[in-house]
């Protein structure tokens, strides 16, 4: 047995530090701005803890203080949330086998972050569920301790604080540099990049995410098949 | 808004958040996708990475308008340097950090 399959636990707190890190740059503002639309403490908890999404939880609350009903919001919260869908269907992949309470515990933490960490080692091997697990309930802890830590401390701690603003644009950055095996990758994740900020500046939320990413990976896709399809071709051809 | 409509619109939308979480990992896990779908899931991950980084670097987070040269586009040159050389995810995490908050000073 080697060290790996022996600490899961350790494994998985060692990856989610930089998610932890992050969590605390965006939870207190989070907690702060909550507090000034009025939620209470324990709102806060709640909202942080049942939702777990942190874009679509600050666009709640800025719709909370300009005065918008349930249903608005909850139909906002879907369309930010769906790029989960893609982010499920990924890790889908790479955790055939785990039982069904599993994996809908699973499902719960499943962010943009714990996505990329745990996507990014289980398709390097030597993951499993209890490492997975481990990166998501303790972000999920960090991030339900940082907006109410955030609600109380109000705006005592000063923004921008040691760079953690930067915190997940640099892990993101670290694990597509991971991604980036092989030329059709490379080409794929450029033309989703330059997709991503024109889609960005042309349509709300977290649009840019999803139809970037579907689009360049279809791109991906007709490139694999009509090279295929050449090579299949090369060969009639050589053949006859 | 009431306090019984905030809880039922925090559990609504905690509904609508989870479910597109669950659906895939409940129903896909379990059986073959076809070769094409799994090669159009195994090219999302870098392709959502690398639209959330390219956004975050040269979207202005305060005006949502494009910068080509603001200050995390130059944390990120250092930050994707260290990246490609060590490999390290933490390293790259406090050395991105570091930049981004040294930059700030000036």
């Amino acid at each position: 047995m080697n060290m790996s399959s022996k600490w899961p636990t350790l494994q998985g707190l060692s990856a989610a530090i930089p998610i932890w890190v992050g969590y605390i740059a965006i939870g207190i503002p989070f907690g702060v701005l909550a507090r000034q639309a009025n939620l209470s403490i324990i709102d806060i908890a709640l909202m942080s803890a049942i939702v777990f999404a942190g874009s679509s939880q600050f666009i709640a609350v800025s719709m909370f203080a300009s005065g918008a009903s349930a249903l608005p919001i909850i139909i906002t919260t879907f369309f930010v949330n769906l790029r989960h869908l893609l982010m499920s269907s990924s890790l889908a992949l790479h955790v055939k086998g785990t039982s069904k309470p599993l994996l809908s515990l699973f499902a719960y933490g499943v962010t943009d972050e714990s996505f990329a960490v745990n996507l990014t080692r289980f398709s390097q091997g030597q993951w499993g569920m209890k490492q997975a697990l481990t990166v998501n309930h303790t972000a999920n802890f960090v991030w339900i301790a940082s907006t109410v830590a955030g609600g109380y401390l109000g705006n005592l701690i000063p923004q921008g604080t040691l760079g953690i603003d930067f915190a997940l644009s640099a892990m993101f950055l670290g694990l597509l540099v991971y991604q980036l095996k092989g030329s059709l990758i490379l080409l794929v994740s450029t033309i989703s990049g330059v997709l991503s900020v024109i889609f960005c500046l042309m349509l709300p939320g977290a649009w840019y995410v999803v139809l970037s990413s579907t689009i360049a990976a279809t791109i991906g896709v007709v490139i694999t098949r009509s090279n295929a399809n050449k090579h299949k071709g090369e060969r009639k051809n050589h053949v006859s | 808004m009431s306090h019984e409509e905030y809880l039922l619109c925090i559990i609504g939308m905690g509904l609508v958040t989870y479910l597109p979480r669950w659906l895939p990992l409940a129903f896909l896990a379990e059986r073959d996708m076809p070769e094409i779908m799994e090669k159009w899931l195994s090219l999302i991950p870098a392709c959502i990475l690398s639209a959330l980084v390219t956004q975050a670097v040269f979207i202005d987070p305060s005006t949502g308008s494009f910068q080509l040269f603001q200050k995390s586009f130059f944390a990120a040159i250092p930050t994707l340097a260290f990246a490609v050389i060590t490999r390290s995810l933490g390293g790259t995490v406090i050395v991105g950090m570091l930049v981004y908050w040294i930059m700030g000073q000036f």
